[in-house]
């Protein structure tokens, strides 16, 4: 049996859990599911429909929203109780520190960002997970009794397995010191602006855009696609953008269906963070650039030219 | 308030990677591009910097690895951090149960002749591994409380105030120091070492320790390129002519 430590966020599910239900899936038929917080409740039937047998609701007055080392210790709980043979979830944020923080209590190792596992009886599971933000693969074994684990983005598509869920509320024994470091407070949000992670469409842009007015284009073309603007390390540092939008290993990794590369080369560490979209189109005077051995289709011009012509015939498109 | 920094020297990544002929490393031989820190440990230093400035107190770098880790030791005493500690390696890898013991050890040690550390600084993962757990797994040794993916910080009266982005909004989180925070690319933006502040640095002291390495429990077999689909990519077109082209790929792909 397997263990996924589910990562919701106010009871809205990351979509990325689902993928690490069915890699568990794939693994075991079996596979349970932990979600913390009362407010998880309404993820029930979303995990089910994925193939969860079994949802084990933590329920705590002092689990009001994210508390990570919480989080762990209601996951060894579980360990206790039912020795599965993996305790796995999203490569999130969340999942990577609820992992770790499982991996410290149990005083076991923990395999981040992993494409594949292989478990074993004898306790030497075989995985391969990335480096590099995916420039790398390695293969590893974990010398550990209970494989942790954490799936890499996208690696996995979700599949549909229903199953008919049951759910199980416990109390979770926690101390004072378990729930030292939550979420108190949020702050920002509610631009409307559509987040990168979730966008169909990204227009991205990269030292090619020069400036922080020359987004202006990319900013329009965003919205008339209904998505998000995104951009490269070198145009955050320079301040032209926030940090926020900014894709790639050390960003934000997206999956989107369209991803626009304006002025973008396309080095490893940005790619690391795009390569997962559908359809890449690259936009750049530079017909040599790394981009082009990643991008679907090309445009070799200048940006300032071609954006601007873009934005009109894709209004005129829409009517 | 003292303040550890954790980094960690890795490879320049260029735009190609070479394997060495067994396949359990990168070739930095044959590939040579230099050595250098993550973005989020280089974060990390600045922001270790900028709270010394603002509240007095020290600033350690601790490294574990090779003796060259000195150099990237020896960029960040250039920008404003006091001191350096190699944890020395023969090279080998260590995995993040034996790292992150060896850091906590040095963490332990603190300060000669001026205390005990109150904050810990690391990248939320290494550039090269990503394994998202030496921060945790020192805050647990420890037993001090650890906050990850920070990307605002904010120290007042032995408080840490931590801002993490999530999607579109910032959660909010308050630790007590001592504690462990890791932090993100984005936090601040490093500031370049100045030709006086690389001269200081000269003079700054560097220790080394020699590392124990414990047998590994994730252990590195080999690494491997990941199959890329060989593309290259359709040419639309040049400058704007090709934006027809484009929006009959936009038609296409159904996102008009």
């Amino acid at each position: 049996m397997i263990v996924v430590y589910a990562d919701h966020d106010l009871g809205i599910l990351d979509p990325l859990s689902l993928q690490a239900v069915t890699a568990a899936k794939a693994l075991d038929a079996d596979v349970q599911v932990l979600v913390v917080g009362a407010d998880g409740r309404s993820t029930a039937d979303e995990l089910g429909a994925h193939g969860a047998t079994v949802v084990h609701l933590a329920v705590h007055d002092a689990l009001t929203d994210y508390t990570p080392l919480a989080a762990a210790r209601a996951a060894q709980q579980l360990v206790t109780e039912l020795s599965p043979q993996a305790v796995i979830s999203a490569g999130t944020p969340r999942g990577n520190e609820v992992l770790a923080h499982l991996g410290a209590l149990l005083d076991a190792p923990m395999s981040a960002d992993t494409v594949s596992i292989t478990l074993s009886a004898s306790g030497d599971h075989e995985v391969v997970r990335n480096r590099w933000g995916g420039n790398l693969l390695e293969t590893a074994i974990v010398h550990a009794p209970v494989l942790l684990a954490t799936i890499a983005p996208h690696t996995v598509t979700a599949v549909e397995s229903p199953e008919s869920v049951t759910m199980r509320e416990f109390t979770p024994a926690l101390d004072p010191i378990d729930t030292a470091v939550r979420v108190i407070d949020r702050t920002g949000g509610g631009g409307g602006g559509i987040g990168l992670a979730d966008a169909r469409v990204i227009v991205s842009g990269g030292r090619g855009v020069g400036s922080a007015e020359g987004f202006e284009s990319l900013d329009q073309l965003a919205e008339l696609l209904g998505g998000a603007v995104g951009c490269s390390r070198v145009v955050t540092s320079a301040g032209w953008r926030p940090h926020s939008e900014q894709v790639g290993q050390t960003g934000t990794k997206v999956a989107p269906d369209l991803y626009i590369a304006c002025g973008i080369s396309g080095a490893t560490q940005h790619i690391a963070g795009c390569r997962s979209a559908k359809t890449i189109i690259a936009i750049n005077t530079d017909k040599d650039a790394p981009i082009m051995g990643f991008a679907h289709y090309a445009v070799i011009g200048d940006l300032h030219s071609v954006m601007p012509a873009l934005v009109e015939a894709t209004r005129a498109a829409k009517g | 308030m003292n303040i550890a920094v954790c980094v960690k020297r890795v490879p320049l990544s260029g735009g190609r990677w070479v394997l060495n002929a067994d396949s359990t490393d990168i070739d930095t031989e044959s590939s040579f591009l230099g050595f250098t820190l993550s973005p989020h440990e280089e974060c990390a230093a600045e922001a270790a910097v900028q709270l010394v400035e603002a509240n007095g107190g020290s600033s350690t770098v601790i490294s574990l690895g090779v003796a060259e880790s000195a150099e990237q030791i020896r960029d960040l005493l250039a920008v404003g951090i006091d001191r350096g500690v190699v944890v020395e390696t023969d090279g080998t890898e260590w995995d993040p149960q034996a790292t992150a013991a060896a850091l906590t050890e040095q963490v332990r040690a603190g300060v000669p002749d001026a205390g005990a550390f109150d904050l810990v600084l690391l990248g939320t993962e290494a550039a090269d591994t990503a394994d998202y757990q030496v921060g945790i797994r020192m805050a647990h040794a420890l037993g001090w409380p650890v906050v990850t993916n920070v990307k605002g910080l904010t120290i007042s009266d032995g408080v840490a105030r931590c801002e993490r982005a999530v999607g579109s909004h910032r959660e909010v989180y308050e630790v007590a120091l001592p504690a462990v925070i890791t932090v993100k690319d984005g936090i601040n933006i490093p500031r370049y070492p100045s030709v006086p502040g690389r001269i200081k640095a000269r003079k700054k002291p560097i220790d080394t320790v020699a590392g124990e390495h414990p047998a590994p429990r994730l252990e590195k077999v080999r690494l491997e390129l990941p199959e890329v689909e060989e593309r290259s990519a359709t040419v639309l077109g040049t400058g704007a002519d090709a934006v027809p082209a484009l929006v009959d790929v936009f038609r296409q792909i159904g996102v008009i």
